[in-house]
C-alpha cells in the first residue's frame, strides 16, 4: 500500500553516500567507533598500569628488606668474663649453661674496642650470634673469632641508600653522628650487606633491623590449617546434600539463600562473630591460630560450597544412572563415582577459598591477632599473627626501617599467593581437558 | 586433651578393624563364630562396611560427648574455683569473674607471672584439682561410651545384617549436618550483633546513634570527668562509607569496570583475552592490606601535594580521594565482571540485528547491548557498592579516625569498618558503650549490605530469566 504512494517512494529514494555530507558522516561515525575502542582498550592498561606501578613501587622499596649490614668485629670467646663454665658447657646441661652467658657485654666490650668512635653502630640483638655462635660449637670458647654482626637500622639504611645525605639533619630522618659512623666503618672496609638471615628466620621484633616474617608465616600456615580442615570437610559435605540429595524444600532454600548471602558478607562482620561467639562466649585463647582459623573457615565456606556445587553438577548425569544401573547405592554413587571426576575442580575452589584466607586481614584484626608476638608460635592455642597482620603492624610502625621490612613480607605474600594460584590454574587446565 | 581425642580415634580404628576382619571371615565361611552355611554372596554388606559401622557406633557418642564436654567444662570449672575463694575477696559480677578466671588460667599455665588479683594466686591449686578431675571423668564416661557403643555393634554383626545401609544413614545425617553449618554462621552473626547492639542501645538511645551527627567514642573512666559521656552519632561514619565507597570508588570503578568488560566481550580476540584476564584476576586476587599499604605509602601523599598544588590549604595526608580512588581500582575487576556476565548475557539476536542495520560496533554497545544489559550492570554495579563499603584494610590504613561531616574529597573522613577496628583493638573493657558501640556499626553495615545484596540479585536474576 506504501509502494503505491508516489510520495513515498520518492522519500525513500537510495541514499547518495558519495555525497561530501554523508561522507562526513560516515568519517565521523568511524572515529566514534575508534574512539570508543580506544577507551575500552585504555581502560584496561590503566587498571594494568596501576598494577604495574604498585608492583614495581612494592619490589623497588622491598627488595632490599632482604638484605642487611653487617659490620665485623673480632671477638675473644672467653668462658670467664661469659660466666659460663666450660666443662658444663661441653656437658650434657650445655644449652642451658650456655643460655645463661652474658654475650650482651661481650658484645658491646668487643665493639667498644675495635669499632672506635662508631661502636654504638652495632645492634640492640647482635649478642644472639654471639651466643648462636657458641651453641653451634662450644669449642669456641676460649678463642678468638671474626664475627660479622647486623647494624642498627638507621646505619643498614644508610648503607642501602635510602637516606638523601644532602638534605639538612632536622629533614633527613638521620642524624650527623649515623652518617659519621657510617662513614668511619666504610672507609675501613668493616661493614658489607649481605643476605638477611634473620628477615627470613625470626619472628617479630621492636627493633627493624631484628624482624622477621618467619613467626608471622608459622602463624599463617597453622590458621590455614584449621581452616582447611574445618572448611574443606564441612562445604564439600554441604554442597554433595545440596546437590545429591536434597530435594527442594523451603528448609534447603533456606539453606542456599544464607550460603550466597554469607558469601556476600563484609569480612569484618565476621571478625565480629568470631570476637562474640568464640572468644567472649566460648573463652577460647585471644590472638591464638584456632580461633582465626576457624573464623576464616566460616568465611571461606561458602566460596567452597559454591564452588564444589558447580564441580558436582558439572558430572554428567549418565555417570550416575550406570553406576545405579549396575547396583551401587547412592551414597556409593556420590563418593565412588561422582567425587573422583568433581575433585579437580573442588580442589581449585579451595585453594581459591585458602587463597582469599591467606590474604584476609580485617577480621583477625578483631579476634586479637595483631598482638605483639616476639616468639614462634608453638601450637594452635598461643598467640601468633599472621603474614597480612603483620604487614599491617609494620606499615603503622613510625620507624623508617619498617617500611622495606613491610614490603618484603608484602613480596612474600604475593608470592605464596602466586604459587597457590598457579597450582589452582594448572587444576583447572588439567581437568577441562579431562571433561 | 589433643592425646586423648587421638586414643579416642585410634579405638575406633580398632573398632574398624575388627569389624571388617569378621566381614571378611563371614564372607568366606570361616566365621569366628559359625553362622550356618556361609558362602560368597550370602552376606549382606561388604567387610568395609561392618568395619565402617562398628567404628563410627563406637565413635559418634564418644564424640558427642567430649563436644558437650568442651562446652561445659569451663563453667563447672569457674563455679568450683569461685566458690573455692574466701568469701570476703569473691568476684560477683559477671566481668569480674571472667577477669579473675583469667588470671587463675594465666597462672596456671604459666603465661603469667603475677596475677592482678592478689586471691587468684590461692586457688591455682584448686583450678588445676578441678580441671584434671573433670578431665578425667569426661574421658572416663568417653571411653566407656566408645566401648560400649563399639561392642554392641560388634554384636549385632550377621550376614543378614544391613551394615551399609546403617552407615549411609549416619552419613546422610553428617551430610544434613554439614549443610546446617551455614544455617548456624547466619544465625550467629545475627545473634551476636542483635544481642551486642541492643545492650549498646540501652546505654545510647538508637536515634541519637542513627541520626546524631557528633561522634567521638570516648567514654571517661571517672565520671566527674568533663565531656565524660561521649557522643555516639554516627551520621559522619555513615556518610564517609558511602563516601568513599558508593561516590568515588564508583565514580573510578564503574567506567574503568564497565569499558573494560565492553572491550573485552566485544572487541579483543582470544589472543588479547588470554592477557587480559590474568591481569584482571591479578588486580582481584592482591590482599586488600597491599592495597591499603600503597594508598598509604604512595597514593595520599601524591593526592595531598595534588590538593596543595589545587590551592586546598587543608588537604590532608589521610583524604577521601586516596583511599576511594584505590578502592575503586580495587574493585574494577568485579564490575567488570558483573558487566561481563549482564553483557554477555544479551541475545545474540539483538546485537546481530544491529549490525544488519549498519550500525557500527561502538553503536551497537551503546544503543543496543548496553541498554539492553542495564538491569544486570545496574545489579552488578549494587554489589559492587556493598563489597565497596564493606572493605575494611583500605580504609583503616589511609582514610583516617577523624569523623567529618565533608564534601571535600581532599578531607579526611572516617568510615563504619574502620571505626569497627579502632574501637575493637587496643586496649578495651568489654561493657563499655564505646566497645559495644562497635557491635552497633556491625548491624547496621550487615543490614545494609544484605539489604543490597538481595536487591541486587534479585535484578540481575529478574534480568536474566527475560531473556531466557
Amino acid at each position: 500500500m506504501m509502494a503505491r504512494n508516489p510520495a513515498n517512494t520518492q522519500r525513500h529514494a537510495p541514499t547518495d553516500w558519495a555525497t561530501p555530507a554523508m561522507q562526513a558522516r560516515v568519517k565521523a561515525r568511524y572515529r566514534g567507533e575508534g574512539l570508543f575502542r580506544l577507551a575500552g582498550l585504555g581502560a584496561l592498561c590503566l587498571a594494568g598500569l596501576f598494577l604495574a606501578f604498585m608492583l614495581f613501587t612494592i619490589v623497588r622499596t622491598g627488595w632490599t628488606g632482604f638484605q642487611h649490614s653487617e659490620v665485623r668485629v673480632t671477638v675473644a670467646f672467653d668462658a670467664a668474663a661469659l660466666g659460663i663454665d666450660p666443662a658444663a658447657a661441653r656437658g650434657p646441661a650445655g644449652v642451658e649453661a650456655i643460655r645463661r652467658g652474658d654475650f650482651n657485654a661481650l658484645m658491646q666490650r668487643s665493639a667498644a674496642a675495635q669499632l672506635g668512635p662508631a661502636a654504638d653502630v652495632v645492634s640492640e640483638g647482635a649478642w644472639l650470634d654471639l651466643r648462636a655462635a657458641v651453641l653451634a660449637d662450644p669449642a669456641v670458647l676460649g678463642q678468638v673469632r671474626s664475627l660479622w654482626v647486623p647494624v642498627r637500622s638507621s646505619i643498614d639504611l644508610l648503607a642501602k641508600g635510602k637516606f638523601d645525605v644532602t638534605e639538612p639533619e632536622v629533614s633527613r630522618g638521620v642524624s650527623d653522628e649515623d652518617i659519621a659512623d657510617y662513614r668511619y666503618l666504610q672507609a675501613r672496609g668493616l661493614i658489607r650487606t649481605d643476605f638477611n638471615e634473620i628477615f627470613v628466620t625470626a619472628a617479630n621484633s621492636t627493633d627493624p633491623e631484628l624482624a622477621g616474617i618467619w613467626g608471622a608465616a608459622l602463624g599463617s600456615l597453622l590458621t590455614l590449617i584449621v581452616t582447611i580442615t574445618v572448611a574443606f570437610p564441612v562445604g564439600v559435605l554441604a554442597a554433595v546434600w545440596l546437590e545429591e540429595f536434597a530435594g527442594r524444600s523451603r528448609w534447603t532454600d533456606f539453606i542456599e539463600v544464607s550460603i550466597s548471602n554469607l558469601a556476600a558478607v563484609p569480612s569484618i562482620i565476621f571478625g565480629l562473630l568470631g570476637l562474640a561467639v568464640f572468644l567472649n562466649f566460648f573463652n577460647m585463647p585471644r590472638s591464638a591460630p584456632l580461633v582465626g582459623g576457624l573464623t576464616l573457615a566460616l568465611m571461606t565456606l561458602p566460596v567452597i560450597v559454591i564452588t564444589a556445587r558447580a564441580a558436582i553438577r558439572a558430572v554428567p548425569g549418565s555417570v550416575r544412572d550406570a553406576a545405579l544401573g549396575i547396583g551401587a547405592s547412592p551414597i556409593q554413587v556420590v563418593f565412588h563415582h561422582v567425587m573422583p571426576q568433581a575433585l579437580p575442580g573442588i580442589l581449585t575452589g579451595t585453594i581459591i577459598g585458602m587463597a582469599r584466607a591467606l590474604g584476609e586481614t580485617a577480621p583477625l584484626l578483631l579476634i586479637g591477632m595483631r598482638a605483639f608476638v616476639a616468639d614462634t608460635p608453638h601450637g594452635l592455642a598461643s598467640s601468633a599473627t599472621v603474614l597480612p597482620v603483620q604487614i599491617f603492624l609494620w606499615s603503622d610502625d613510625a620507624q623508617r626501617g619498617f617500611v622495606e621490612k613491610t614490603s618484603a613480607a608484602i613480596i612474600v605474600l604475593l608470592v605464596i599467593l602466586l604459587l597457590l594460584s598457579s597450582v589452582a590454574i594448572y587444576l583447572r587446565n588439567r581437568f577441562e581437558t579431562r571433561a | 586433651m589433643l592425646p586423648f581425642v587421638l586414643v579416642i580415634l585410634a579405638l575406633a580404628a580398632f573398632g574398624f578393624w575388627t569389624g571388617r576382619l569378621r566381614g571378611e571371615a563371614m564372607r568366606h565361611g570361616t566365621a569366628l563364630r559359625q553362622v550356618g552355611a556361609i558362602r560368597i554372596g550370602t552376606v549382606h554388606s561388604l567387610p568395609f562396611y561392618h568395619g565402617l559401622y562398628v567404628a563410627l557406633a563406637a565413635l559418634l557418642p564418644a564424640l558427642l560427648v567430649l563436644a558437650g564436654w568442651a562446652l561445659a567444662a569451663d563453667g563447672l570449672v569457674t563455679e568450683r574455683v569461685i566458690a573455692a575463694v574466701p568469701a570476703a575477696v569473691r568476684p560477683i559480677s559477671p566481668i569480674d569473674r571472667g577477669a579473675f578466671m583469667n588470671d587463675v588460667r594465666g597462672l596456671a599455665s604459666g603465661s603469667l607471672e603475677a596475677a592482678f588479683n592478689p586471691a587468684a594466686t590461692a586457688v591455682v591449686p584448686v583450678y588445676r584439682a578441678t580441671r584434671d578431675r573433670l578431665d578425667l571423668v569426661a574421658a572416663a564416661m568417653a571411653t566407656a561410651l566408645l566401648a560400649v557403643g563399639g561392642i554392641w555393634a560388634f554384636s549385632r554383626l550377621r550376614p543378614d545384617f544391613r551394615a551399609r545401609n546403617h552407615v549411609e544413614r549416619m552419613l546422610k545425617w553428617l551430610l544434613v549436618l554439614a549443610s546446617t553449618v551455614a544455617i548456624f554462621t547466619t544465625f550467629g552473626i545475627v545473634l551476636s550483633l542483635l544481642f551486642e547492639s541492643w545492650r549498646f542501645f540501652q546505654q545510647v538511645p538508637a536515634m541519637e546513634f542513627l541520626f546524631g551527627t557528633h561522634w567521638s567514642p570516648q567514654t571517661a573512666i571517672r565520671s566527674d570527668q568533663i565531656g565524660s559521656s561521649g557522643a555516639f552519632g554516627a551520621v559522619p561514619l555513615f556518610w564517609g562509607t558511602i563516601f568513599i565507597g558508593a561516590i568515588i570508588a564508583m565514580i573510578v570503578a564503574v567506567p574503568l569496570g564497565l569499558m573494560a568488560a565492553i572491550y573485552m566481550t566485544q572487541y579483543a580476540d582470544a589472543r588479547v583475552r588470554r592477557v587480559l584476564k590474568p591481569m584482571l584476576e591479578l588486580l582481584a586476587g592482591v590482599p586488600t592490606v597491599v592495597y591499603g599499604f600503597f594508598a598509604a605509602l604512595t597514593v595520599a601523599p601524591a593526592v595531598r601535594d595534588f590538593g596543595l598544588w589545587l590551592g586546598i590549604s587543608n588537604a590532608s595526608g589521610e583524604s577521601a580521594l586516596a583511599a576511594g580512588l584505590v578502592m575503586g581500582i580495587m574493585i574494577i575487576p568485579f564490575v567488570s565482571s558483573m558487566a561481563d556476565d549482564a553483557l554477555m548475557a544479551v541475545p545474540a539476536d539483538m546485537r546481530d540485528g544491529s549490525y544488519a542495520m549498519g550500525a557500527t560496533r561502538s553503536e551497537t554497545v551503546l544503543r543496543v547491548l548496553v541498554p539492553a544489559a542495564l538491569p544486570g550492570i545496574t545489579g552488578g554495579v549494587l554489589l559492587a557498592v556493598s563489597r565497596a563499603i564493606g572493605e575494611t584494610m583500605i580504609v583503616v590504613m589511609a582514610a583516617g579516625l577523624a569523623a567529618n561531616l565533608t564534601i571535600n574529597p581532599f578531607d579526611s573522613v572516617t568510615t563504619v569498618s574502620a571505626q569497627i577496628v579502632a574501637l575493637l583493638t587496643g586496649d578495651q573493657e568489654f561493657d563499655s558503650a564505646k566497645t559495644l558501640s562497635a557491635f552497633a556499626l556491625g548491624l547496621v553495615l550487615f543490614v545494609v549490605t544484605l539489604l543490597l545484596n538481595i536487591y541486587a540479585l534479585s535484578v540481575v536474576r529478574k534480568y536474566r530469566e527475560a531473556y531466557e
